[in-house]
């Protein structure tokens, strides 16, 4: 720890800040020039790295086998969808039924809804963590696809507060770039601090050997349960940011399916590396749209949904299998973007060894 | 509620609880052996209704031959899944391999929308099938009465393979305890081959008779069916074949008897199996007729 390390501290801490730097000002380039079928791609990528990284804090860090994400994204997307919207909206929508007089009211600027939408599905998965995380392995994996389907049934059916199987038209596009940006920075952001503190390094030791931690004095219960919360919060977050984004949702949205769909992007970049969810998110996102082709003439507008796959998902999921057989630890592994590994493939100049290693968000790995 | 009505659902509810049944012997089985949920288990159902289907309408065969080259050929599709997606992970980690299954299925899914195309299609019912009893003001489709007979002839079949062959007998080795039995000479690989064409043959009849009884093929017309088997078969004691056979019937009865008691919990049907399956997880976790197994460190 000598002034070799103070160096390298600082070289990376500039590089981190031309780095920030020159995403902002990508975030803006991109905002100025492109059309908005380009800029609806961006959002995509940026709503796919907020699930990317949550499954991937239940899934990777922590080592228990989640499948419940479809269903609390749509926890999220239903009440940021509903805090949001003008009691004139809400009125417009429900034509079957009226909405429950003390929903009708409600009208929040996007940041509490959005607030809201993680609350709530954190607080859901908390309650439904105690009770699902007496369970191991696969049957963990098939009970939460169990919470999952069964959130999509009372979705379809609580047709006073959701409007059922009608779904939910006309939001506002609230999701702008910086929102969906600016969020997925702060859960990324959020993520590697976690991983670095005492909760992470908890999280990780439980995935590795949870009798070993438990004898170590962590509480392996509690612990679990807060990763499975937190992991829910993110959830919520994102299926808030979509449902503003797509302005339209449906229960139908929010099959378990949809989880598969994020659980191919964790595969894909590294179970257990933030790396490696963020450069998946953005690189299957961009190139759901660019194969697009392979649909065919029959697919039109520009939303990436399970509801319209083809020979483009016959791609994804053939990719997913040989990756599962032939390289299981996908793009990253386990390991991190940093500065240092740069340099040590020759991408940067090389500097004198040090023993500390400067984690880097990735956002800059958006370019 | 009268008498009539419970005895209509009854024959309704037997009719579907056989056929969950009969899919739900082949989650347990592959369970019992590797320890793994075959998610792809329902898209092979799926591929058993298709197949019946191309053969009575594309190759214009006879009926009885079409469902019997379906069969076959869906039993071979389930051991070559099993050779390629499921056996080069079997030193793996068991999330591995269960995202191996999901992705099995996955790509099942998608080539069958591709290849089969997504929108539905009309299964061509014999009319031998397509017959209607009234007894008594029940009405009683024959499909409804084929298909319990059917189910009970092929389990009296499975069980008499598997507790009086040797085949069997290595079957039950292998899933007591998989390095003893290769240690007792027994050929793991061919025994978990046999026990995915079983199972698979199993699911093929199972999308027949369901094709049958709903004439309707879709691409996911497996999932659901197959996710609800595979709660059926925990229900009953995963391990267990007649711990599936039991789990399947008691799926069928209370989702058709709760919907017939409370019609106004029709919408939340498809819950039914979920809740069940988190109860019996809770409770005995082991399920009905499981045996518990110690927790090995």
């Amino acid at each position: 720890m000598g002034m070799t390390n103070i160096k390298s501290v600082s070289r990376n801490t500039w590089l981190t800040l031309c780095a920030s730097l020159a995403g902002i000002i990508l975030l803006f380039v991109i905002e100025e020039n492109f059309d908005r079928f380009t800029m609806q791609i961006f959002k995509l990528c940026a709503i796919n790295v907020i699930l990317a990284l949550s499954l991937n804090l239940i899934n990777g860090f922590t080592g228990l086998f989640s499948l419940g994400h479809a269903g609390f994204m749509g926890i999220g997307a239903y009440t940021c969808a509903l805090l949001a919207m003008t009691p004139a909206q809400k009125e417009a929508n429900f034509i079957l039924q009226p909405i429950v007089p003390w929903l009708l009211d409600v009208h929040l600027p996007f940041l509490p809804a959005l607030l809201a939408s993680g609350l709530v599905a954190g607080l859901l998965g908390w309650l439904l963590g105690v009770v699902a995380m007496r369970l191991r392995d696969d049957y963990l994996a098939i009970a939460t696809l169990g919470f999952s389907e069964i959130i999509r049934v009372v979705l379809t059916n609580a047709q006073p507060i959701t409007n059922g199987s009608l779904g939910l038209k006309g939001l506002p596009r609230y999701t702008t770039m910086w929102w969906a940006w600016g969020s997925a920075i702060v859960v990324t952001v959020f993520l590697v601090l976690l991983i670095k503190s005492s909760y992470g390094r908890a999280f990780k030791s439980i995935r590795d050997n949870e009798i070993a931690s438990e004898a170590m004095g962590i509480n392996v219960f509690g612990m679990k349960v807060l990763s499975f919360a937190i992991s829910s919060f993110l959830a919520g977050i994102a299926g808030g940011l979509l449902a503003h984004y797509l302005t339209t949702i449906d229960p139908k949205q929010f099959f378990f399916l949809k989880t598969f769909d994020i659980l191919l992007i964790v595969v894909l970049g590294g179970v257990g590396s933030i790396t490696g969810s963020i450069i998946a998110a953005i690189a299957v996102t961009a190139s759901m749209e660019l194969l697009r082709f392979l649909d065919g003439p029959l697919n039109f507008g520009f939303m990436v949904t399970s509801g319209t796959p083809g020979l483009r998902m016959v791609f994804f999921s053939a990719l997913l299998m040989i990756v599962v057989i032939f390289r299981q630890q996908g793009l990253m592994g386990t390991s991190e973007f940093s500065w240092d590994a740069l340099a040590r493939i020759g991408l940067l100049p090389r500097r004198k060894r040090s023993h500390r290693s400067n984690g880097k968000t990735g956002k800059e790995r958006v370019e | 509620m009268d008498l009539q009505t419970f005895l209509q659902q009854f024959v309704n509810a037997l009719s579907l609880g056989s056929l969950y049944a009969l899919i739900a012997i082949g989650y347990t089985m592959v369970y019992g052996i590797l320890r793994l949920i075959n998610f792809a288990h329902g898209d092979i159902f799926m591929i058993g209704g298709y197949l019946a289907f191309y053969g009575v309408s594309i190759f214009v065969m006879p009926w009885w031959l079409s469902v019997c080259l379906a069969i076959v050929l869906t039993t071979a599709f389930g051991v070559v899944l099993e050779r390629a997606a499921y056996r080069p992970l079997r030193d793996s980690p068991r999330i591995s391999i269960m995202i191996s299954a999901i992705g099995a299925s996955f790509l099942i899914e998608n080539l069958a929308i591709v290849l089969f195309d997504a929108r539905p299609k009309a299964f061509p019912v014999p009319d031998l099938f397509g017959a209607n009893y009234v007894i008594e003001g029940v009405h009683i489709a024959a499909v409804s009465l084929i298909i319990p007979v059917v189910t009970a002839v092929l389990l009296a079949i499975l069980l008499w393979i598997v507790h009086r062959t040797r085949t069997g007998m290595a079957m039950r080795a292998v899933s007591t305890d998989v390095d003893a039995a290769r240690l007792m000479a027994i050929d793991v690989d061919r025994i978990v081959s046999i026990t995915f064409a079983i199972g698979s043959a199993l699911a093929a009849i199972g999308g027949i008779m369901w094709a049958l009884k709903y004439p309707r093929l879709e691409p996911l017309m497996g999932i659901m069916p197959g996710m609800k088997c595979f709660i059926a078969a925990v229900v009953g004691g995963i391990g267990s074949i007649a711990g599936a056979v039991l789990g399947g019937l008691l799926l069928g009865l209370i989702e058709l008897m709760t919907i017939a008691f409370l019609p106004e919990l029709t919408g939340y049907k498809d819950a039914f199996a979920f809740i069940l399956l988190i109860v019996v997880l809770l409770v005995k976790p082991t399920g009905l007729l499981g045996k518990n197994q110690g927790e090995k460190v």
